[in-house]
């Protein structure tokens, strides 16, 4: 059960990430991607995802992870992303509420390249009963 | 020329567990349902199941190669109403097709239709892209 309080909180990540040529490729490649000047559109869900569950698991929020299956996913992308950016991610738990004994949590990611926004993204994560 | 009802060519991708280990080392998703069958059927999942987001990704490179870059995308969701069920040893299909929904200006709405084994397995999927 999440934490009641931790509803409309904003948590930002540790440090930004430098997003490398090597892990653009790797992605790339499973989807048969090419041309891997600019990310993929889906690329940043690593960076996303990744923080979601650093701030979900914490002590005071609670949530198990080990349950958890992805209900719906949105990008807006501001600024594509590619290799050497360095970008900060702050992340939003934006509702939560049970159905039918499914915790159901909505989650938002802010990617920044300094002050410039570049990507928004929405999760929907279930836990599921 | 593009215009509402403007139908996309259809394309088929075949998925396999090597497909999901790949996904998973590149995604930092190692969730094991994705890769061991015991555990997907120990958390009453009908076998392995593809992560949402491998499909989405797949989705989204039947876009970006109708809109000509990975740099052409603006939006993309979807929901993940049914997984793609991976058993070992096999190769699944995953089926996409796309229809032109809107053009604003030089922004294109796609809905997106993605079945495996012939049933939908993303719901509302659209994306916006700027066509090269």
């Amino acid at each position: 059960m999440l934490a009641p309080d931790s509803v409309g909180r904003t948590f930002a990540g540790a440090d930004s990430i430098t997003i490398s040529q090597s892990e653009i490729d790797a992605f790339a490649a499973v989807i048969g991607e090419v041309n891997t000047d600019i990310a993929p559109p889906t690329f940043t869900i690593r960076i996303s995802l990744d923080q979601f569950q650093n701030i979900l698991t914490k002590p005071e929020i609670n949530l198990d992870w080990s349950r958890l299956v992805h209900g719906d996913q949105k990008f807006e992308i501001l600024s594509p992303v590619k290799a050497g950016d360095s970008l900060s991610c702050s992340a939003t738990i934006e509702s939560y509420r049970v159905a039918a004994g499914n915790e159901i949590v909505s989650v938002r990611s802010d990617l920044h390249r300094g002050a410039e926004l570049v990507i928004s993204s929405w999760s929907t994560l279930v836990v599921r009963a | 020329m593009i215009s509402v009802g403007t139908v996309l060519p259809s394309k088929i991708i075949y998925l396999d567990r090597a497909m999901l280990k790949a996904y998973a080392d590149a995604s930092g998703d190692q969730n094991p349902i994705h890769q061991n069958e015991e555990f997907a059927l120990s958390v009453g999942l009908p076998n392995v199941i593809a992560h949402g987001m491998l499909t989405m990704a797949l989705v989204g490179k039947y876009v970006t190669d109708w809109s000509g870059g990975t740099d052409t995308v603006k939006e993309f969701g979807a929901r993940f109403i049914k997984p793609v069920i991976v058993p070992a040893g096999e190769k699944v299909d995953l089926t996409i097709n796309g229809t032109v929904a809107e053009v604003t200006g030089d922004q294109i709405k796609i809905d997106l239709v993605a079945t495996s084994a012939g049933i939908k397995v993303l719901g509302m999927a659209k994306a916006v892209v700027i066509k090269k």
